[in-house]
């Protein structure tokens, strides 16, 4: 199984996310700068954390407007997977790829610790490998995580089943708790929390493999033959 | 846009203008003979900001000269960007540390900023991966409305900043004096790492190479901010704010990718960030390094403004810019690499064999002068000294010894002193893990980044307590190099070397300029002592307001390397039995402690004794015992004394107690500053191991599973309190005192 791990001007978690699929997970990923790419070979796309484009305008706001959106779009549409973390889900949201808004976090300050989450639907295909209602342990760093949708929106995410993970503690404001959200197909991904920094137990809590252990034994089950 | 009326070298002289840029009239004579004619505005303006103290240490370096520098393991001392020390493996570690004060007391959030831009750009310009920040401040006291927002604000401009650039803020220390009320102290520590063959120095060799101009447009923010720094705080420095810059740190983030793509071009052949006195010390200096001369074409300078003059942006102090000399023909290779990050690299100038600093503007000589004479022959002064009357008067004092009856009341009252409360309320704001290598997080001793792909760790501290070196600057700096190797060693590391960020304040005062001596000589002798040169560093001083000088605050940063990951050791207790052992004799030494802020609101008598050779050996003896895995954690005793050590080392997620006992008097137990101590725990499988290896170890208690802090003293409770509630006590403080009214 092959990631991109796409970096932005001003994207600051690629190498993370880069480092928790080859080194912690064990599998093959690039970083993939975001002109002149090709997706198309890569089974997964791994959107990271950071300041892209410096949070200018709006979080997300301008890299949402790259060619490599209109790209990752297609992927999107043949059901592959895409998961974007922090900035990375900022830009998924400006893109439409997923319902609601970000933000300033409810205490106007960047927020930087472990939070408890709690994986409230692992029917997905990021959260196969979790049980239901696990509590796990990833950090957040954000000041613009304050996620917000209108009731109508919220009640579809409910009603598909599309709310993910939930703060045990909502640290930021986040409406209904929401730490990430899937879309109605299931296949993208958004949470403020960072999983590629929860990858090995040396620094801190190794929580967030389990989700990178997801996607690859969910993409074996659909593509791999005999799997 | 107004046009600078340009005065005449006539003029200049005449009305003494350059007295306004922060020139004596010695000066001026000796500038006009190194000319041999009247220097025109942008010439004095040059020379005015590369003789300031902030570029030339004019004041400072017959001290600087006599810190140890040298050792087998450094590769790179003071002189360059930053100093770089031998980790093994091919790689090295890079790291310096440079004071923003006088930006962040007018402006604190861009102050603060651009601090930690700067020191960041110090670091990836010698072609290091900046991989952490630390930052050491320094505020009046906590109750004052301005103080809280200077608080504040710094704090949010090092968020700001830090967390953009993707650079984790691992670190630091926070103290508040009522010294610092009027002149805040921003101090930030940038730690890179480099694969030793990548170096690169700022240099520009090779006649007729070009010069690049990378980043930011030149504006006229920070005009003249070297020679603002090198004068003292008064009320009239509001009217200065326009020294101060502003910093964008998504453009450092693309100068720190870019440039790390540079350098493995051999196209390249020096770089160095515009730090102080922007593009006039970088291009001066960087000439002076290779013994060349430098011409630049200001009509190239990419410009925010209209109109600017060539004095303008000389002394502009813009950020996020960068100098690069290249091989001549070769400049399209580098400029693709920045082309990939929207940046412009445009040339601007050229290497020249004449050793001097040419300038041309709209087609006219700008400047001439002597590279030399701007950066290595700027003037040195051998300043009076003079033992200040208190530090005599405190000598002759009888020991200190404070009146206590209520142990447990006090020890709550140490917890929520804003000095020792928990920091959480500032690193929270800070990301502290981007680039997923911090195993050691802040509110720990020291912080520990693993090096990733390698059985080895680097661990980090910043510190200095200034009340030791107010009331004796040669003990206290001394203690300052000490504290900071002991929180390296208590995490499991072996001191490296140092940075030292002096702030003092102003040098023409004897009794200043002594307290420069002494604590230079007392942190010179602890570095020989536990062999960790300096490396590198920065000197702030007029560090004064309204006639009120700061304590003398020389931060020490400093670097250990753990040898492997599992030497790695929390300050934290780790379980339920595990004995708890004190190292070191407590005396009855409480000048300059917590405990005598509390009871008398100000410090005298005699800073806590030192002595090196057993500071020395008791390190070593603990490094040991955790290389030999004989300890679960580990801590050292510092303000506050045992009683403080002991509530620290149960703050943690584990939810546990403790149980001691103590000897002797029990004031002088809990609160006492005696130095050279450490609080550690142990296996009980491990005791005897353990005892052997550290001799002056002695069991005091254990860890239990109670929830509770209990010290009993002459077979009585003396403390007894729920942990938990300890801890609110502790992490309440500062929010607390921060929504109260001023």
């Amino acid at each position: 199984m092959k990631f991109a791990v796409i970096v932005f001007p001003g994207s600051n978690c690629d190498r993370d996310m880069y480092h928790a699929v080859t080194d912690a997970l064990g599998e093959e990923a690039d970083l993939v700068w975001y002109q002149g790419a090709k997706l198309e070979n890569y089974d997964a796309i791994l959107l990271p954390g950071g300041f892209s484009y410096g949070d200018y305008l709006r979080s997300g706001a301008i890299a949402s407007t790259s060619d490599i959106v209109a790209q990752l779009k297609e992927h999107v549409r043949k059901g592959k997977s895409v998961l974007g973390v922090c900035n990375g889900f900022q830009i998924l949201l400006e893109s439409g790829l997923l319902p609601g808004a970000m933000m300033r976090n409810k205490d106007l300050k960047f927020i930087c610790h472990h939070e408890d989450l709690r994986v409230v639907n692992h029917h997905s295909m990021f959260t196969t490998a979790y049980e239901q209602d696990e509590i796990i342990s990833i950090p957040v760093a954000h000041g613009e995580g304050n996620y917000y949708c209108d009731e109508e929106t919220l009640a579809k995410l409910k009603a598909n089943n599309q709310i993910v993970f939930t703060y045990e503690n909502n640290p930021n404001g986040s409406v209904e708790d929401i730490a990430g959200i899937i879309n109605e197909a299931g296949n993208v991904l958004g949470m403020m929390p960072h999983p590629e920094r929860a990858a090995e137990s040396i620094l801190g809590s190794a929580d967030g493999l389990k989700l990178f252990q997801s996607i690859v034994e969910n993409w074996r089950k659909a593509y791999v033959t005999g799997a | 846009m107004l046009q600078e009326p340009e005065l005449t070298p006539e003029v200049i002289e005449e009305k003494r203008v350059y007295q306004e840029m922060g020139l004596t009239d010695e000066e001026f004579s000796t500038i006009k003979e190194i000319l041999g004619r009247l220097p025109n505005f942008t010439e004095i303006g040059i020379f005015s900001v590369m003789w300031s103290e902030h570029c030339s240490y004019k004041t400072s370096k017959p001290l600087l000269k006599k810190f140890p520098t040298k050792a087998p393991h450094v590769l790179q001392g003071p002189g360059e960007g930053a100093g770089v020390v031998d980790i093994g493996d091919g790689q090295a570690v890079v790291f310096k540390i440079e004071s923003h004060n006088h930006p962040s007391a007018v402006e604190p959030y861009q102050g603060a900023a651009t601090g930690v831009g700067g020191i960041i750009r110090d670091v990836f310009s010698m072609g290091a991966r900046p991989i952490a920040t630390l930052n050491s401040l320094r505020f009046g006291n906590l109750t004052n409305g301005r103080v809280k927002y200077l608080f504040d604000e710094v704090v949010h401009g090092i968020a700001g900043y830090g967390n953009c650039v993707g650079v984790p803020t691992v670190g630091g220390e926070i103290q508040f004096d009522d010294s610092y009320e009027g002149n805040p102290l921003v101090n930030a520590m940038c730690v890179g790492l480099i694969d030793q063959k990548d170096m690169q120095k700022g240099i520009a060799s090779g006649i007729g190479n070009t010069v690049l101009y990378v980043g930011s447009k030149t504006g006229r923010d920070g005009i003249h901010g070297a020679t603002f720094a090198s004068e003292d705080l008064t009320e009239d420095s509001e009217s200065k704010r326009s020294s101060v810059q502003v910093g964008d740190p998504f453009m450092e983030k693309l100068l720190i990718e870019a440039c790390l793509e540079v350098i493995h071009s051999d196209a390249l052949v020096g770089m160095q960030d515009m730090g102080a006195a922007g593009l006039t010390s970088s291009a001066s200096e960087m000439a002076s390094k290779a013994g060349t001369g430098m011409e630049l074409n200001l009509d190239f300078i990419p410009q925010r403004e209209e109109n600017m003059t060539a004095y303008e942006m000389m002394l502009s102090e813009s950020q996020e810019r960068m100098l690069l000399v290249v091989k001549q023909g070769r400049e399209q290779e580098i400029q693709d690499v920045f082309a990939k990050y929207d940046l412009e690299a445009v040339a601007v100038g050229t290497v020249t064999d004449d050793k001097q600093f040419r300038l041309l503007h709209h087609g006219k000589v700008v400047t001439d002068v002597p590279v030399d004479a701007l950066a290595e022959d700027a003037p040195v002064y051998y300043k009076p000294s003079k033992v200040p009357s208190y530090f005599e008067e405190y000598q002759a004092m009888d020991d200190y010894l404070p009146q206590v009856t209520d142990h447990q009341a006090v020890l709550k009252q140490l917890l929520q002193q804003p000095t020792i409360a928990s920091k959480e309320y500032v690193y929270d704001q800070y990301d502290s893990m981007v680039q997923a290598n911090t195993v050691l997080a802040p509110g720990s001793s020291a912080a520990v980044v693993r090096v990733r792909g390698y059985d080895k760790a680097l661990a980090m501290t910043t510190d200095c307590n200034s009340r030791y070196l107010y009331l004796d600057p040669e003990t206290g700096g001394k203690i300052a190099v000490a504290e900071a190797a002991r929180n390296i060693v208590c995490s499991g590391a072996k001191p490296l070397a140092l940075t030292d960020g002096l702030n003092f304040g102003n040098p023409d005062k004897p009794e200043i300029f002594w307290q420069m001596e002494k604590s230079v000589d007392g942190m010179s002798e602890a570095s020989l002592a536990l062999n960790t040169p300096v490396i590198s560093g920065n000197v702030s001083l007029y560090n004064q307001s309204n006639e009120q000088a700061i304590f003398p605050t020389p931060i020490v940063g400093m670097v250990g390397l753990h040898q492997s990951l599992k030497d790695i050791t929390p300050s934290f207790f780790q379980s339920n039995g595990d004995l708890i052992y004190i190292i070191g004799e407590t005396k009855a030494e409480f000048g300059g402690s917590e405990l005598q802020n509390i009871l008398e609101k100000r410090y005298f008598g005699k800073a806590p004794a030192i002595d090196l050779t057993i500071e020395a050996k008791r390190q070593n003896a603990l490094l040991q015992a955790i290389q030999a895995d004989l300890v679960e954690s580990a801590q050292d005793l510092a303000e506050g004394g045992l009683a403080v050590a002991l509530a620290e080392s149960l703050f943690s997620e584990k939810q546990l107690g403790c149980e001691i006992a103590v000897e002797g008097d029990l004031t002088t137990a809990l609160f006492s500053e005696t130095q050279s101590r450490f609080l550690v725990t142990v296996k009980q499988a491990n005791q005897s191991a353990f005892e052997a290896a550290v001799e002056d170890a002695k069991c005091i208690g254990e860890v239990t599973d109670s929830k509770e802090l209990v010290i009993r003293h002459d077979n009585q409770v003396a403390i007894k309190e729920s942990v938990a509630d300890l801890c609110d006590l502790w992490k309440g403080a500062i929010p607390c005192l921060l929504k109260s009214k001023a």
